[in-house]
C-alpha cells in the first residue's frame, strides 16, 4: 500500500508550541508507556542496567539554543514525533506495503506483520521519526495513538494521543488539520506555525508553533520618584493617606 | 497486506481494571490511575480527577511501571556481614530483622533516648514518624527539609504564615505577570508546569530570574541571568525603586500587614498595649490603638513620642533603610550581573501590571475588624522561588525579601496574586515550639521542630550546649525549623555535642548523592573508635531500592514499592491542597509485594508497640494498632481530627472533624484515592484577614478557633534573638556568636555576602557552581529506571561562552574542579544561556558502582558525577578551632549554592575522578534485554 | 551513514556481477560449455552472494518476498523485481549455453538490459533520498553503472572496454565526490530550517534527546574524520581506476589480470565504504551533527 491517497478524508496530527514546552520529557515516557503494552511489538530496550542502554522510543525531546543578533541565547526545548506527511516518502520507498498512509485521516503507520525490517522508510524520514526495534526487527513510529483516538473502551475525553494527554504544560494539541475551525488549525493559524524542512517537499501535517519574541524591553517608563529620601516619603505618604477611603472600602 | 489497507482494531481492550492512587515518584503527589492486565501493572496515567495533577503526569510518573519492577528493589531484610560499605550483607528473616531493631532500639528508649537520631528524608508521613519518634523521646528527630528549603519555608511563614508550593500558589488563571526565581522543577512540578501553560496560553508574562536558562527559564519571556547569592540584592533595589516611586499599595499595607504597627525605640521590639495587642496610629484620633479594632485607620508615616522615647512605625523604618541609595539600581548592578536599566525596567514592569492592570471581583467579603467590603482588588503580579534563593548561606533574608516585596506590592492573597492553600496561612502563633528534652523511657511533651519565638525556645542545656545532635535550635541556628539533616553524620562522628548510638535513617541516600562531602561522610560512616568499635555504632536503614546508602547499614529494612503499601498524605503534614480547596490523599497497595518486603510505616508501628511506646500500646498492652492502615484510619491527633480528613464521622458523612470511620480507606478509593472540599467563593481570597475563611478552616478542623494575623514585614522574634547578642536578657549566645547573630538576624530583610565567598580570597575561586534537578529524574532514584536513564545517564558540566573561549575548551574536553573543599574531574559542554560566572550540572546523575543492579561499566559511574565532593557541611577552618557549618545562620539551611570552584582543562582521566571501588550488590544485576509487555 | 558490512558488500559485488552478466549477455560469440559455466557460475556467485549478503541486514528475512509486491513506488521493490528476472532470464540463457550450445542471443539482450536495469534500481534506492544530499543526484546511477560496466568488462577480459570505462568511471567518481562534499550545504536544509528557529538567530545543538545512543544515531550518524576521508579516496581511486589499466598492460594476463580484479574490487569496495560513511543524513543536524 505505499501508494499515497491523493488526499485523505481528515488530516489528524499535533501541534506542538514551542513557546510553551519545558522540555520534561513527559511526552516521551507516556509514548513509551502506552506504546510498550499496546500497538503492536514492545518498545524494547537493550542493555538496559548496562553501558550505552538503547532502547526504542517514538517521541523524543531534543534542546537547541538559538542565539539572536542582539540578546542573550534562548533555550529551545523540542519534542519530535512522526509528522505525518501528506507527501510521506517513508511510504512510497517502503518494498513491502508495510509502510502506509491511512486514507480516511492520514496517519502514518507501519504494519508490522508485513515488515521486513529493512530500514530504507528510516533513511527515507527526514525527521528522524522512526526507529527499528532491535528486538523485534521491524520498524516502529508513531501511530498518533490510532489505538486511543478512537477507542471505545476509552471515555471521550480520553481518546487523544498519550503525549497530548499528558503533557504538563499543555504544549501539544492533537486535532484534524482538514477542519479550519479545528483547535489545530486555529492555533496554526493565530500563532503562525510552521513547518520543519520544508524544502523536503514532504508536506508535514504536524506543525509548530515557533517561541513568542523573547527579551523585549516592555515599554512601560521607568519609574518616577515620588521622593528621594525617607523624610521626603514620609510625607507623601501622608499626604497618600488622607486620600485613601476612612478604614475600609 | 500488499495492496488496501488493512484492517485495525481502532478500540483494543485496554486493560481489565483501573486501580488509583497516588504517585510517589516525587513529593508533588499526583494521582495516578493504574491500569492492570492480568493483575500485574500494565500501564500509569494521570488521574484527570486528581486535584493536584487533573490528568497530567510527568515523565517519572509515567515511568512509574519501572520503578516498580526495577531489578534493583530489595528483597529480603540484610544483615551487614562484611565491613562497613563492602555491601556484604546476608539476608535474614524478619522475625530476626525486628528482633535485632526492638533489641537495640529498646535498650536506648529505656536508658538514653537521645542515643537515637531517627532522620528521614523525603519521607511523605512526617506526621507520622515525627509522632514516633516523640513518643521515643529522642530529641533527634528531623525530615530533610533542613538541608533542602527550610529558608524558604521558614521565611514565609515567619512573614506570611506560608511561603511557596505546599504552602500556596500563584493565581494561575488570574495573574498577569509572573516573576520566578532560582527554580529548575520544584516539588510542585505538575502544578508549576499546568500554571505556566495557563499562562502561555493566555499570552501572559514570564521572567525568570535564574543563572541557568533552561526548563521553566527557557520558556520565560524575559531572562534574568542573575549571580548566584545575589537575588537578596537584586530584590531590594527592586524594592527602592517600588518605595522611592510610591508604587507600593498603601492600603493593603495599612489594613493587612504590621507596616503600621509602632517599633519600640528602645529595644526594637513591637509596642503593644496591655492585652498584648500590637499598636498603630490610628488616623481618626492619630493616637494609639490596637491595630485590630473596628474602624481604625492605622497611619503609615505617623511617629509616637512617649516618655522621651519617639516609636515609629515598621513602614518608616522601612523607608530608612531601603530608600538608601546603598540600596539603588546602580549600586546592586554589577554584583548582580544585571544592568540597572533593567532592574528599573522589571520595578517599571511590576508597577504598571500590579497597579495599573488592577483586577476586581464582586464578591463581598468581612475582615477580622469586622469591615464589609464589596469587591476584591487583585494585583496580579505574582511571585514563585525556590531552592536558588533559599540554598545560600543568605537565602533566609532572601526568601524574606521576597516575600516582603510581595507584600509592599499587596499582591499575597489577593486575585491575580499569590495564594495559599489550606491549612495557610497559619501565623507563626499557631505553630508549634521546638521540643526536645528527653527522659529515659518517657515521651516528648510535644513535636521538635517548630518556630522558636526568641531565645526561650532554643533547644539548649542551661550551659548553652545543644540538645539535639544536629544542633537545631541553638545559638548556631536559632530558627532552623526543620533541623539539620546534613550536619547528623558529622556531629555524630565528632561527638559534638554528644555520641550516640544507633542512626536510623528512612529514605536518604546520606552515603551519597544527599550529602555533602560525599567522601568525607563515607569516611564517617566507616570510622571506627580504638576499640574497634564503630564510631557511630549501629545503623540501621530502610531503603526499598539497593542505593548507595544501603552498604553503610548495619541492619536493612526493605520497604515495598509505592504500588503496594498504604499511605497517608494528611493534612495535619504536608497536604496536596489548592488554594481552592481542602485536599489529602492516600496510597493502597494495588498490588501485593512479590517480595519479602514490608511497608516501612507498618514497620515502625510494630517497632513502636514492641519498645512499648505508651501511644502504641492499648491499656493491655497489646498493640494499637495492626498496621499503618489500621493506624491512618483509627489513630486521632485531637478528638475527631485524624490522619485523613475525608468521609469521617461513623457514617462517613463529615469532613474535616468527625469520629472515625472504620470504611473510610474504602471511600477514599472509591473516589479515586483523594478527598477535596472546596473553599466556599467568598472565602477563597484574603484568607488571612478573611471571616468566611477562618469559619471554614475551623469548622474544616484546620484550627480549633479563628485566628487572622498580620503579615510580618518587621519580624519580631528575630529582632529578639538580636537583641540577646546585643546582650539583652538572661539566656545569651557564646561570645563567638554574638557578631553574627547581631549582623544576620536583622528584622528587617538584608542582604549579606554569601559565607563560602566571604571564607576565602574569591579570586581563587572566581566560579559559582550549581546543580539543577532534571525534570525527568527524581535524585538518585531514577537511575534504576531502565527508561529515565536513557535520558540523563550521564551530565556535563555546563561552561559559559566567556570560560569555554577562556580555557580553549572543545567538545569532548574534561576538567578540573577545585573548591575549597575538594577536586573533581569531569566532562565539559557549552552553554549560551547561562551567567558567565556560573557552571552547573544536573544533580545526582553519577552512581557509584555496584548500585542499583547496573552493571559496573555504566555511563553514570564512569561519566557522572557528583558536584558535593566539593560541598563540606563545614566552612573552611577560620583558626579559631570551631567547626563553622556551612549553613544559613538563621535556620541552619544548607548552602548548596554557595559553592565557588576555578576550573582548568586536563587531559580525560578514562573516568570521572574521585573514582570509588565498586560496592558488592546486594541485588543481581538486572537483564540485558526488557521487552515489556503485560498482556497479550 | 552507518557503512554496515551487508550493504557494502552487496553493491560491490552485486553490481560487479550484474556487470559480467551484462557483458556475457550481449557477447555476440560467447563461451560455452565449461568455460561458460565458469562465467556464469563467477557473475552468479558475485550478484546473488550480493543480493544474499543485503537480506543480513534485514529484520525479517523470511519475508524478503514480500518486498516484491511495491514496484509501482519502491525502487527497492523495484530492484528486487529486476534482479530476479535478470537470473532468471540470464539463467535460462546461460543454461542454453552450457548445456545445449546454443546462443539465444535477444534472450541475452533482454538478460543484459535487466542486469543493467537492476544495477540502475540499486542506485535509484540511495538517489531516490533528498535526505541523503550526496545521494540524491543522477551522479549516483552513472557512477553504479559505469562502475558495473567497467568491472563487467575488467572481469570478463575485455580489455580495452576496460580501459575506457575505467576511465569514465573515474571520472563520474570523481566528480560524485565533488559534488557530494557541497550537497548538503547545497541542498539548502540546516538546523535553521530543520527546527524552524533559524529565522530567530544561529541554532546550536544544545543536548541532546538521550544521553544514550539510539537508532537514528548509529544508523544515520556517522563522522569520518576529513584527514581519512582524503587517504581514503585515494586509495580508492587508485586502487578501483588507476592500478587495474596498469595491471592490464603488464605480460602474464592471467595473474596480472586476476590482480587488476582484485585491485578494483578492493577500490570499489573502499568508495562504497566511503559512499555510507560519507554520506550525510539530515537527521544528523537534529543531533548536531553536521
Ligand atoms: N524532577 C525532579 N523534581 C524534583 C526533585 C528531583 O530530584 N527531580 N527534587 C525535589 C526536591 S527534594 C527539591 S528540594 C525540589 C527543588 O526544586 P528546585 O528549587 O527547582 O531545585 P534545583 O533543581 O536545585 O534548582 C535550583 C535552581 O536555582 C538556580 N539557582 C541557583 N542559585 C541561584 C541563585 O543564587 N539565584 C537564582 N535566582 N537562582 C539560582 C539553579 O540554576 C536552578 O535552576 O525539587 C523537587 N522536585
Ligand atoms: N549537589 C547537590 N546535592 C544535593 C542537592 C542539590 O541541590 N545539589 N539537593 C539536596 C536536597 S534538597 C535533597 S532533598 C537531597 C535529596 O536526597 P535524598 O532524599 O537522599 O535523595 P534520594 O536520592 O532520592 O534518596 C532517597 C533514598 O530513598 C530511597 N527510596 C526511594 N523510594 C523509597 C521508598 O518507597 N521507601 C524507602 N524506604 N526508600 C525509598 C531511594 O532508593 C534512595 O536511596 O539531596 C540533596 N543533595
Ligand atoms: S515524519 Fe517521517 S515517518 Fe513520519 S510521515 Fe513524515 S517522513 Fe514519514
Ligand atoms: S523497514 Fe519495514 S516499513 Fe520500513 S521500508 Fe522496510 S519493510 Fe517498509
Ligand atoms: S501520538 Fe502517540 S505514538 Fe505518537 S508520539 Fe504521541 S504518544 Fe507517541
Ligand atoms: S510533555 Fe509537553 S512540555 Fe514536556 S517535553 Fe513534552 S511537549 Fe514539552
Ligand atoms: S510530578 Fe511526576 S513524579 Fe511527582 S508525583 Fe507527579 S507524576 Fe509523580
Ligand atoms: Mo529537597
Amino acid at each position: 500500500m505505499t501508494e499515497l491517497p491523493t488526499s485523505t478524508t481528515r488530516k489528524l496530527g499535533l501541534v506542538i508550541d514551542l513557546d510553551t514546552c519545558v522540555g520534561c520529557h513527559a511526552c516521551v515516557i507516556s509514548c513509551k508507556g502506552w506504546n510498550t503494552e499496546n500497538y503492536g511489538a514492545p518498545l524494547s530496550d537493550q542493555n538496559p542496567y548496562g553501558d550505552e542502554p538503547m532502547g526504542t522510543f517514538l517521541n523524543r525531546v531534543h534542546t537547541y539554543e538559538v542565539t539572536p543578533e542582539d540578546g542573550p541565547a534562548q533555550t529551545v526545548h523540542f519534542p519530535k514525533s512522526c509528522l505525518h506527511c501528506e507527501n510521506a516518502p517513508c511510504v512510497t520507498v517502503c518494498p513491502t506495503g508495510a509502510s502506509y498512509k491511512r486514507i480516511e485521516d492520514g496517519i502514518v503507520l507501519v504494519n508490522e506483520q508485513d515488515c521486513i525490517g529493512c530500514g530504507l522508510c528510516a533513511w527515507a524520514c527526514p525527521y528522524g521519526a522512526r526507529e527499528m526495534d532491535q528486538a523485534e526487527g521491524v520498524m516502529k513510529k508513531c501511530t498518533l495513538c490510532v489505538d486511543r483516538i478512537y477507542n471505545e473502551n476509552l471515555s471521550e475525553e480520553d481518546r487523544e494521543p498519550a503525549c497530548v494527554r499528558t503533557c504538563p504544560a499543555g504544549a501539544r494539541h492533537f486535532g484534524d488539520f482538514a477542519d479550519p475551525d479545528s483547535n489545530v488549525s486555529r492555533l496554526t493559524k493565530e500563532r503562525n506555525g510552521i513547518d520543519l524542512m520544508p524544502e523536503m517537499g514532504t508536506a508535514p501535517v504536524n506543525k509548530y508553533l515557533p517561541p513568542r519574541p523573547r527579551d523585549a524591553s516592555p515599554l512601560t517608563p521607568f519609574l518616577a520618584p515620588v521622593a528621594d529620601e525617607p523624610v521626603g516619603f514620609l510625607g507623601w505618604l501622608d499626604r497618600q493617606l488622607d486620600k485613601l477611603p476612612g478604614g475600609s472600602d | 497486506m500488499a495492496d488496501g489497507q488493512p484492517i485495525l482494531d481502532t478500540s483494543p481492550k485496554v486493560s481489565d481494571e483501573v486501580r488509583k492512587t497516588t504517585c510517589y515518584m516525587c513529593a508533588c503527589r499526583c494521582g495516578i490511575n493504574v491500569h492492570m492486565k492480568d493483575g500485574k501493572v500494565a500501564y500509569i496515567e494521570g488521574n484527570r480527577d486528581h486535584p493536584v495533577n487533573k490528568g497530567v503526569l510527568c515523565a517519572k510518573g509515567s515511568a512509574g511501571i519501572m520503578q516498580h519492577n526495577a531489578p534493583s528493589r530489595l528483597r529480603k531484610p540484610l544483615i551487614r556481614t562484611g565491613p562497613r560499605g563492602s555491601g556484604e550483607f546476608q539476608e535474614i528473616s524478619w522475625h530476626e530483622a525486628m528482633a535485632t531493631a526492638v533489641g537495640w532500639l529498646t535498650e536506648i528508649h529505656e536508658t538514653a533516648p537521645h542515643k537515637l537520631a531517627f532522620f528521614t528524608g523525603r519521607d511523605q508521613s512526617q506526621s507520622f514518624t515525627s509522632f514516633w519518634a516523640q513518643q521515643f523521646g529522642t530529641p533527634n528527630y528531623a525530615a530533610h527539609g533542613g538541608f533542602c528549603s527550610v529558608n524558604m519555608a521558614a521565611a514565609g511563614i515567619y512573614t506570611m504564615g506560608g511561603a511557596f508550593w505546599e504552602f500556596g500558589q500563584p493565581d494561575w488563571d488570574r495573574t498577569k505577570l509572573f516573576m520566578l526565581f532560582g527554580v529548575a522543577e520544584d516539588h510542585d512540578s505538575n502544578p508549576i508546569k499546568m500554571g505556566l501553560g495557563k499562562l502561555k496560553a493566555r499570552g501572559a508574562k514570564v521572567i525568570g530570574v535564574n543563572p541557568v536558562r533552561t526548563g521553566y527559564n527557557a520558556i520565560a519571556d524575559e531572562w534574568v541571568g542573575i549571580t548566584p547569592g545575589t537575588d537578596g540584592l537584586f530584590i531590594l533595589a527592586l524594592v527602592h525603586e517600588l518605595m522611592r516611586a510610591g508604587k507600593i499599595d498603601l492600603h493593603y499595607l495599612a489594613q493587612y500587614t504590621n507596616a503600621p504597627v509602632l517599633v519600640d525605640g528602645e529595644t526594637g521590639l513591637l509596642l503593644r498595649d496591655e492585652n498584648g495587642k500590637m499598636l498603630v496610629i490610628d488616623r481618626n484620633t492619630g493616637k494609639p490603638a490596637p491595630f485590630d479594632r473596628k474602624g481604625v485607620r492605622p497611619d503609615l508615616s505617623a511617629s509616637y513620642r512617649h516618655a522621651g522615647v519617639t516609636h515609629r512605625t515598621v513602614m518608616a523604618l522601612m523607608a530608612d533603610r531601603y530608600l538608601d541609595k546603598s540600596y539603588s539600581p546602580e549600586a546592586v548592578a554589577d554584583r548582580c550581573g544585571i544592568p540597572a536599566d533593567r532592574i528599573r525596567s522589571i520595578a517599571a514592569e511590576l508597577a504598571r501590571v500590579a497597579f495599573e492592570e488592577e483586577i476586581t471581583l464582586d464578591r463581598e467579603w468581612t475582615d477580622f475588624r469586622g469591615d464589609t467590603h464589596k469587591t476584591m482588588t487583585g494585583r496580579p503580579v505574582s511571585f514563585h522561588a525556590m531552592r536558588g534563593i533559599s540554598a545560600h548561606s543568605n537565602g533566609f533574608q532572601t526568601c524574606r525579601a521576597l516575600h516582603v516585596l510581595q507584600i509592599l506590592l499587596g499582591s499575597v492573597e489577593v486575585p491575580g496574586g499569590f495564594r495559599f492553600k489550606p491549612p495557610y496561612p497559619k501565623p507563626v502563633e499557631a505553630h508549634p515550639t521546638p521540643h526536645g528534652h528527653g527522659r529515659p523511657g518517657r515521651a516528648l511533651a510535644g513535636p521538635h521542630l517548630g518556630f522558636p519565638r526568641g531565645p526561650e525556645d532554643l533547644q539548649i542545656e542551661a550551659d548553652g550546649t545543644p540538645k539535639r545532635i544536629d544542633k537545631a535550635f541553638s545559638w548556631e541556628t536559632p530558627m532552623s525549623a526543620h533541623g539539620l539533616m546534613h550536619m547528623v553524620i558529622s556531629n555524630a562522628h565528632a561527638q559534638d555535642p554528644y555520641e550516640i548510638d544507633t542512626l536510623f535513617m528512612y529514605m536518604a541516600n546520606m552515603a551519597w548523592n544527599s550529602t555533602m562531602n560525599t567522601k568525607g561522610v563515607i569516611d564517617m560512616l566507616t570510622a571506627r573508635n580504638e576499640d574497634g568499635r564503630y564510631r557511630i555504632p549501629r545503623i540501621i536503614y530502610s531503603d526499598a531500592y539497593s542505593s548507595e546508602m544501603v552498604a553503610y547499614a548495619d541492619l536493612i529494612l526493605p520497604d515495598t514499592t509505592y504500588l503496594e503499601r498504604h499511605d497517608c498524605i494528611s493534612l495535619l503534614d504536608r497536604p496536596i491542597c489548592e488554594a481552592d480547596a481542602a485536599a489529602d490523599a492516600i496510597r493502597w497497595p494495588v498490588v501485593e509485594p512479590d517480595r519479602d518486603v514490608k511497608g516501612f510505616q507498618s514497620v515502625l508501628i510494630e517497632l513502636g508497640a514492641r519498645v512499648g511506646l505508651p501511644a502504641f500500646l492499648n491499656e493491655d498492652g497489646s498493640p494499637k494498632w495492626k498496621d499503618y492502615a489500621d493506624y491512618i484510619v483509627n489513630h486521632e491527633r485531637r478528638p475527631g481530627i485524624g490522619p485523613l480528613a475525608g468521609w469521617r464521622g461513623e457514617t462517613g458523612d463529615q469532613s474535616g472533624r468527625g469520629a472515625v470511620n472504620p470504611e473510610q480507606l474504602d471511600r477514599y478509593i472509591e473516589n479515586g484515592g483523594f478527598f477535596v472540599e472546596h473553599i466556599p467563593e467568598n472565602a477563597q481570597y484574603m484568607k488571612p484577614w478573611n471571616m468566611a475563611y477562618q469559619d471554614w478552616a475551623v469548622k474544616m478542623g484546620l484550627f480549633d478557633s479563628p485566628h487572622p494575623f498580620l503579615f510580618n514585614l518587621y519580624v519580631e522574634p528575630m529582632r529578639k534573638f538580636q537583641r540577646a547578642a546585643e546582650g539583652h536578657g538572661d539566656i545569651q549566645p557564646p561570645d563567638h556568636l554574638r557578631a553574627q547573630i547581631k549582623a544576620t538576624m536583622d528584622p528587617l530583610p538584608i542582604w549579606y555576602e554569601p559565607f563560602e565567598q566571604s571564607a576565602f580570597n574569591a579570586d581563587d575561586f572566581p566560579i559559582h557552581a550549581l546543580t539543577q534537578r532534571p525534570m525527568a529524574m527524581y535524585h538518585s532514584w531514577g537511575t534504576q529506571n531502565a527508561w529515565l536513564r536513557q535520558l540523563h545517564g550521564r551530565n556535563p558540566l555546563y561552561l559559559p561562552t566567556s570560560l569555554w573561549r577562556e580555557h580553549g575548551f572543545a567538545e569532548g574536553d574534561w576538567a578540573r574542579v577545585t573548591s575549597p573543599h575538594g577536586e573533581i574531574t569531569v566532562p565539559v559542554a557549552h552553554q549560551t544561556g547561562l551567567n558567565d560566572k556560573t557552571v552547573w550540572t544536573w544533580n545526582a546523575i553519577g552512581k557509584r558502582k555496584g548500585t542499583w543492579a547496573l552493571s559496573e561499566d555504566v555511563p553514570e559511574a564512569r561519566e557522572g558525577f557528583l558536584l558535593n565532593h566539593l560541598i563540606n557541611e563545614l566552612l573552611p577552618p577560620k583558626g579559631d578551632g570551631l567547626r563553622w557549618a556551612n549553613s544559613d545562620p538563621i535556620t541552619g539551611q544548607a548552602a548548596w549554592f554557595d559553592l565557588r570552584v576555578r576550573i582548568e582543562k586536563v587531559d580525560p582521566p578514562g573516568e570521572t575522578q574521585p573514582a570509588f571501588k565498586p560496592i558488592k550488590s546486594p541485588v543481581p544485576e538486572g537483564p540485558h534485554m526488557l521487552k515489556w509487555k503485560v498482556g497479550k | 551513514m552507518h557503512p554496515a558490512p551487508s550493504v557494502i558488500v552487496f553493491t560491490t559485488f552485486s553490481g560487479l556481477g550484474f556487470g559480467l552478466l551484462f557483458w556475457l549477455g550481449i557477447d555476440p560469440s560467447p563461451p560455452t560449455g565449461w568455460v561458460a559455466f565458469a562465467f556464469f557460475a563467477i557473475a552468479y556467485a558475485l550478484s546473488v552472494g550480493g543480493l544474499l549478503a543485503s537480506t543480513f541486514h534485514l529484520g525479517h528475512p523470511e519475508r524478503a518476498m514480500k518486498a516484491l509486491t511495491q514496484w509501482r513506488t519502491s525502487w527497492l521493490s523495484r530492484e528486487g523485481l529486476c534482479a530476479i528476472a535478470a537470473l532468471l532470464v540470464i539463467g535460462l540463457f546461460a543454461a542454453l549455453l552450457i548445456f545445449f550450445g546454443i546462443h539465444a542471443a535477444p534472450l541475452g539482450w533482454l538478460g543484459a538490459l535487466l542486469s543493467l536495469g537492476t544495477v540502475f534500481t540499486t542506485s535509484m534506492i540511495y538517489t531516490q533520498l533528498k535526505t541523503v544530499p550526496r545521494w540524491n543526484t543522477p551522479l549516483t546511477p552513472a557512477l553504479f553503472l559505469s562502475i558495473s560496466l567497467a568491472g563487467g568488462a575488467l572481469l570478463s577480459g575485455r580489455v580495452t572496454e576496460a580501459y575506457s570505462l575505467l576511465f569514465i568511471a573515474g571520472l563520474f567518481q570523481i566528480a560524485w565526490w565533488r559534488r557530494g562534499d557541497t550537497a548538503l550545504r547545497n541542498s539548502g536544509t540546516t538546523l535553521g530550517t530543520a527546527t524552524g528557529l533559524g529565522t530567530t538567530g544561529t541554532v546550536r545543538s544544545f543536548s541532546p534527546p538521550h544521553t544514550s545512543p539510539n537508532y537514528l544515531m548509529k544508523e544515520m550518524v556517522f563522522v569520518v574524520g576529513r584527514k581519512h576521508t582524503d587517504k581514503l579516496r585515494l586509495f580508492a581511486l587508485l586502487l578501483g581506476f588507476v592500478v587495474p589499466p596498469i595491471l592490464l598492460a603488464l605480460p602474464m594476463p592471467h595473474l596480472f589480470g586476476a590482480l587488476a580484479v582484485l585491485s578494483h574490487i578492493a577500490g570499489i569496495a573502499i568508495s562504497r565504504w566511503l559512499f555510507f560513511a560519507q554520506s550525510e543524513h539530515v537527521v544528523g543536524l537534529y543531533y548536531g551533527a553536521r
